[in-house]
């Protein structure tokens, strides 16, 4: 089984053990991957400021270089979930790369996914210790349904104890160029994230999209809290980040 | 109304700060949400009849024409006259022209929002007449000096108790009350003498059936029914797309409207009004006019947003809208406040004159989840980025950059260089915690957040090292 493992632009450029993590998830899992070499971005950016034809050179770009795999996978829900529900509208009218395009989203996984409902994992290669609490990032939980994998693979890990935080379905207020262009608006949903979080008691938020990640952890130091952010592959694997 | 859309940034600058409203939305979040949630559950198929009620409304728009004909012949047929309004001065003028037919001096109004879109009470009142709105929110935002509705079910949800218990004392020369049943009797009592004096009652209408040329309206009050029974002459005012083909249509629609508005299983009044009094019944007015209005809908019919007139203005995108709870609904500048609002806003009053609206949005997607008529709305707002772009509507220095981007990610060699560069100097200006206090260019997310810094290294080159390590033991 040939993996793709389309490492997403933010987790390559911000933080790399995301993407050793995943790695080493899949590797255990049985997976034989392959990480395209000159993979770049999803285009979603793009997409989402309404730039339609630099999404589409992006996204023809992505479709070349994970086409020839058996699946393609990402430890985000954003990214994939650009690739699976997304991509085929890009090339409504064009009947090669639409078919192109729809071959490539059905074999596309969220990491957590994949393990689950692909790879079908038993066991993990990390220990963590800690209670923790989980955030549904939007494009994953409601473009991939990402909501009981995660939950399920933390249960697999006997130091984790994780104790829910209320709203955990809603948005973090990231939303890519949004925490940017209305960055008051985003921070104060943000803000509003971070005081579930703290009332969960978790000594750690776990979630799988490093833009939510950013932005949690932005506004929680802001904040003077120092509950860690890591991204659910992490935890799994037991991959932690420089100077956690 | 007045377009105040241009400045959504500022306006929900003021909004975030202003300390009653959030109060206010606090209390309002706790409400919809978790009442809807607990109704939808009440159906056997809550997702079945979403879909069988996105296809209802959607049959109806791909043969508008066809239904508005069909709608027509029948409300003439049972005595109702039906004209049509292509501008909101057309609906102002209709209205006025109506009164005049029939000598008429005092009118009652239930709620409707299409009249909000064309001033409707200021031409009223501009033309010597005197007009009083019966739905009490709408009644509380008329005696504050027409305040604007920020909400499209609870227009007056803005408002505490307290504000309107200084109100109804100011305004009515009453001792000023504190419960809130008591400032509803008092309101009641109020209205009560403008329905039996009124000679037109207007309503809006949450349907137009094309079968039955019938108007339906969904209230809790009641004063839908008085406004529209009572006066000798009734005017209904909607939106062309209201039209539904047939009462069936109607009673699917309707076990998703309340639920997804209130979180109700019904709401206190449905009214279904056919035709003119007749000579054999006692309810009823004697003169019934529908005022069909377009107003940049056919626009909107033919553009590929045209799935937003599916909306039955449940207000469910807004109750679920992570931006709206924050900001209210004022901040959007006119009459369709949150995610619907964002996308229909820009197509009724220009684009150039609403560019943040279709990026007021996180593009969480709750408010497509839990769209009872399953508009996809924020592929919609992404539809009006589209356009932005492509007119040139964006700031240079924001088309620039996603240029840059475009064109960066599309050539990996150039890429892995700038990107080992770019990672480098973020990751210099993080403290020892990795944390990045003020970011150059980037004010917008650091004014009341860090970024966290990058690692230093990028994922590719760490991976190619790896690799090539690998490759050489």
């Amino acid at each position: 089984m040939r993996v793709g493992f389309f490492v997403t632009c933010l987790v390559d450029l911000m933080r790399p053990s995301i993407g050793f993590a995943a790695l080493k998830l899949l590797e255990s899992g049985g997976a034989d991957v392959y990480v395209p070499p000159g993979q770049t971005c999803c285009g979603q950016p793009c997409y989402n400021s309404g730039d339609r034809a630099d999404t589409i050179a992006l996204a023809q770009k992505v479709i070349a270089e994970f086409e020839d795999c058996d699946y393609l996978v990402a430890p985000s829900g954003s990214c994939s979930g650009m690739i699976r529900t997304h991509y085929g509208e890009l090339f409504a009218d064009d009947l090669a790369w639409s078919a192109r395009a729809a071959r490539l989203a059905a074999k596309t996984h969220e990491l957590t996914d994949f393990l689950v409902n692909v790879l079908k994992v038993d066991r993990l290669p990390g220990t963590y210790r800690g209670t923790v609490t989980y955030h549904d990032s939007c494009a994953g939980l409601r473009e991939m349904g990402v909501k009981t994998q995660p939950r399920a693979l933390l249960g697999m890990m006997d130091g984790v104890r994780l104790s829910e935080m209320a709203d955990s379905e809603v948005c973090c207020g990231f939303g890519g160029t949004f925490a940017v262009k209305l960055g008051e608006i985003s921070s104060r949903i943000a803000d509003n994230k971070c005081q579930h979080i703290v009332t969960s008691g978790a000594e750690a938020v776990v979630l799988g999209d490093l833009g939510c990640m950013l932005n949690i952890e932005g506004r929680l130091r802001r904040r003077g809290d120092a509950t860690k952010v890591l991204h659910v592959a992490e935890v799994l694997a037991g991959v932690m980040p420089e100077g956690a | 109304m007045q377009v105040a859309s241009m400045y959504f940034k500022e306006r929900a600058h003021t909004k975030l700060h202003d300390v009653q409203l959030q109060a206010s939305l606090a209390k309002f979040q706790g409400k919809f949400v978790p009442a809807r949630k607990s109704a939808i559950t009440e159906l056997d198929d809550f997702e079945a009849t979403r879909d069988a009620a996105a296809e209802i409304r959607q049959r109806a728009l791909d043969d508008l024409d066809v239904w508005l004909t069909i709608f027509d012949e029948n409300a003439r047929a049972r005595g109702a006259t039906v004209l049509y309004a292509q501008t909101p001065a057309e609906i102002n003028a209709l209205v006025l022209e109506i009164a005049r037919r029939h000598g008429v001096r005092k009118i009652i109004k239930s709620k409707s929002m299409v009249s909000e879109e064309s001033g409707l009470d200021h031409a009223i009142e501009a033309a010597g007449l005197t007009v009083v709105e019966t739905d009490l929110g709408e009644y509380i935002l008329q005696i504050n000096n027409y305040e604007p509705p920020s909400h499209i079910i609870g227009p007056a949800l803005h408002k505490s108790r307290e504000e309107v218990s200084d109100l109804f004392a100011a305004r009515h020369g009453t001792p000023r009350k504190d419960a809130i049943d008591e400032l509803c009797l008092e309101a009641r009592g109020v209205l009560r003498e403008h329905y039996l004096a009124a000679d037109m009652g207007i309503s809006g209408g949450n349907f137009f059936v094309a079968e039955t040329g019938s108007v339906v309206l969904v209230t809790n009050e009641g004063n839908a029914t008085l406004t529209t029974t009572l006066p000798k002459v009734h005017v209904a005012i909607s939106g062309i797309e209201k039209i539904v083909p047939t009462l069936d249509d109607v009673a699917t629609l309707m076990r998703l409207l309340p639920r997804s508005a209130t979180g109700q299983s019904v709401s206190n009044y449905v009214d279904i009004l056919t035709g003119i009094k007749g000579a054999d019944e006692f309810h009823g007015a004697e003169h019934m006019y529908f005022i069909v209005v377009d107003s940049g809908r056919s626009a909107v019919l033919g553009s590929d947003v045209r799935q937003a007139l599916r909306c039955i203005r449940c207000g469910a995108c807004m109750n679920h809208c992570p931006v709206y709870q924050n900001v209210g609904g004022h901040a959007y500048g006119w009459v369709y406040p949150g995610p619907i609002g964002s996308v229909l806003t820009p197509m009724y009053v220009g684009l150039e004159k609403a560019l943040d609206l279709p990026y007021a949005s996180t593009m969480c997607n709750q408010c497509g989840v839990v769209c009872p008529v399953k508009i996809p709305l924020p592929d919609l707002q992404r539809k009006l980025r589209e356009k932005e772009f492509e007119r040139n509507l964006r700031p240079w220095h924001e088309r620039f950059g996603l240029k840059a981007w475009g064109w960066l990610a599309a050539h990996p060699a150039l890429y892995g260089f700038v990107s080992r560069i770019g990672v480098r100097l973020l990751h210099a200006l993080g403290d020892r915690n990795g944390m990045i206090h003020r970011l150059p260019l980037g004010g917008g997310w650091t004014d009341e957040r860090d970024m966290p810094a990058p690692a230093g290294r990028t994922f590719r080159e760490l991976y190619n090292a790896s690799v090539a390590g690998r490759a050489a033991r």
